[in-house]
């Protein structure tokens, strides 16, 4: 049976892992290569990079750790931000991510997504959506640049509307981040999580709010998501992978070895 | 025994990752499109991401077809690596791709009701029998899987996958094996997979 997938992230700044909470004040976690190692080691499904300055600093960004995490990472890893082009995303497939990631660019330029499904297939193309609960409309919108408060806006997109045109456009998986749950640790947001499962056929994987045990319990059960990402809990060493996945496995949940 | 292995460069994107892969088993290996070293290799790499009809073109430019038809030596294809050895690919612009007909079957778009595509991520494999490549790989072995389309099981299976229908995992014949999941991109037991391919 496919297994549902555990995935830490690990926000990426200045070629050193970093965590923030609501985006904000980010602190320095570690090196990439031997937290990547000790996450795969650990029994991570897949990691993801996310170089969080890159997009909305306007700046080429140096991806050459990609390629030394390729040399000692045996497990899927994908890399995100800052991917504006078609040749920039062949770049870091080369250097031997599995997948890329883009979120504002592809909002910026929503053929970005079609030109990267057709040049390299729907496999390694993975959209990365920042959504955001506005309490006083009562609609999910979808944000932009939110890796720079000064420069985050909000788009014109719901996000249920933006889940379906990536689709379209050859998206091969969906990470939605549910940014009023983010890094705060009380949960992942199930009632959206749950309503973008309905409109999403392709692997969708759960962002944000991810505290203890039992929220990945529920976001399996409940949203049915195909992985769930988490930072701060495995940085931190709140949540060790092992247990994690021990525990979910004595749920019943169809989790990898 | 130093092995001359080679990884057939087909233009796809997860050479490096191959290449990376049996480096850490702690193997020399060379990444060429040249006709005299692939003939020359003990073993074969033939990797492939992307779609069918990129490759083959890409093979096609290469004048590759005829030199991989040829090869006597073991030869281990990836991904759509694997796709391309059978006969043709329902993945195309023009309704059939015609591949390089090394193993009988044809490859066509995963039919898996409401479950999601691409079948991305560990599922379960069963070997037919674990010899060869398969060696100490016993059944519910979990290999990392990104695909939408798949060859049907038959007698040339070498390991059955289930994921709204069953498929091949693995198939073989003679001195071809072809493998859907990624063994680069599967742990521990990926790298088992990689040992019994170049121990052959």
């Amino acid at each position: 049976m496919l297994a549902r997938r555990i995935i830490p992230c690990l926000d990426v700044k200045d070629g050193k892992v970093v965590k923030g909470v609501k985006f904000r004040n980010h602190e320095i976690i570690g090196d990439i290569v031997p937290l990547a190692q000790r996450y795969a080691e650990e029994g991570a499904d897949e990691l993801v990079f996310y170089d969080i300055t890159a997009s909305s600093d306007q700046r080429v960004v140096d991806k050459s750790w990609v390629t030394r995490i390729a040399q000692v990472i045996d497990i899927p890893f994908c890399v995100a931000g800052g991917i504006k082009t078609v040749e920039q995303a062949g770049y870091i497939l080369e250097m031997g991510a599995d997948k890329i990631s883009v979120n504002s660019p592809a909002l910026a330029d929503p053929e970005l997504i079609t030109r990267l499904h057709d040049t390299y297939g729907q496999q390694c193309v993975v959209v990365g959506i920042d959504s955001y609960y506005n309490e006083e409309t009562g609609v999910y919108q979808v944000h932009q640049y939110t890796g720079d408060e000064s420069r985050t806006q909000v788009t014109t997109w719901q996000t249920a509307d933006w889940v379906k045109e990536v689709q379209q456009r050859g998206a091969g998986e969906i990470v939605l981040n549910c940014m009023n749950q983010d890094g705060v640790r009380q949960g992942y947001d199930i009632a959206q999580l749950a309503a973008i499962r309905k409109a999403c056929k392709v692997p969708l994987i759960a962002s944000g709010g991810a505290g203890e045990l039992v929220h990945f319990k529920d976001v399996f059960e409940q949203a049915d998501v195909d992985g769930a990402l988490a930072a701060s809990v495995f940085h931190k060493g709140i949540i060790p992978i092992q247990d994690l996945k021990a525990y979910l496995r004595a749920q019943k949940i169809a989790i990898r070895d | 025994m130093a092995q001359n292995i080679v990884i057939v460069n087909t233009g796809c994107a997860n050479i490096s990752s191959v290449k990376f892969a049996v480096e850490r088993l702690g193997v020399k290996v060379e990444v060429s499109d040249k006709l005299d070293i692939i003939k020359s290799a003990d073993k074969v790499f033939l990797p492939g991401v992307g779609s069918a009809n990129a490759a083959m073109a890409s093979i096609e430019q290469k004048q590759l077809i005829k030199t991989i038809q040829g090869l006597t030596q073991p030869v281990l294809g990836i991904c759509l690596g694997m796709q391309l050895m059978v006969e043709k690919s329902a993945e195309s612009l023009t309704g059939s791709t015609p591949c390089l007909n090394l193993i009988p079957g044809e490859v066509k778009r995963m039919q898996v009701g409401d479950l999601r595509l691409p079948h991305m991520g560990w599922n379960t494999v069963t070997p037919v029998d674990e010899t060869s490549l398969f060696k100490g790989i016993p059944t519910g072995t979990y290999f990392y899987f990104v695909h939408s389309f798949a060859v049907d099981i038959s007698e040339f299976t070498l390991a059955s996958c289930q994921y709204g229908m069953n498929f091949s995992a693995a198939l073989h014949k003679d001195n071809f094996f072809g493998v859907q999941f990624h063994p680069e991109r599967s742990s521990d037991a990926g790298a088992q997979l990689l040992k019994n391919f170049i121990e052959l």
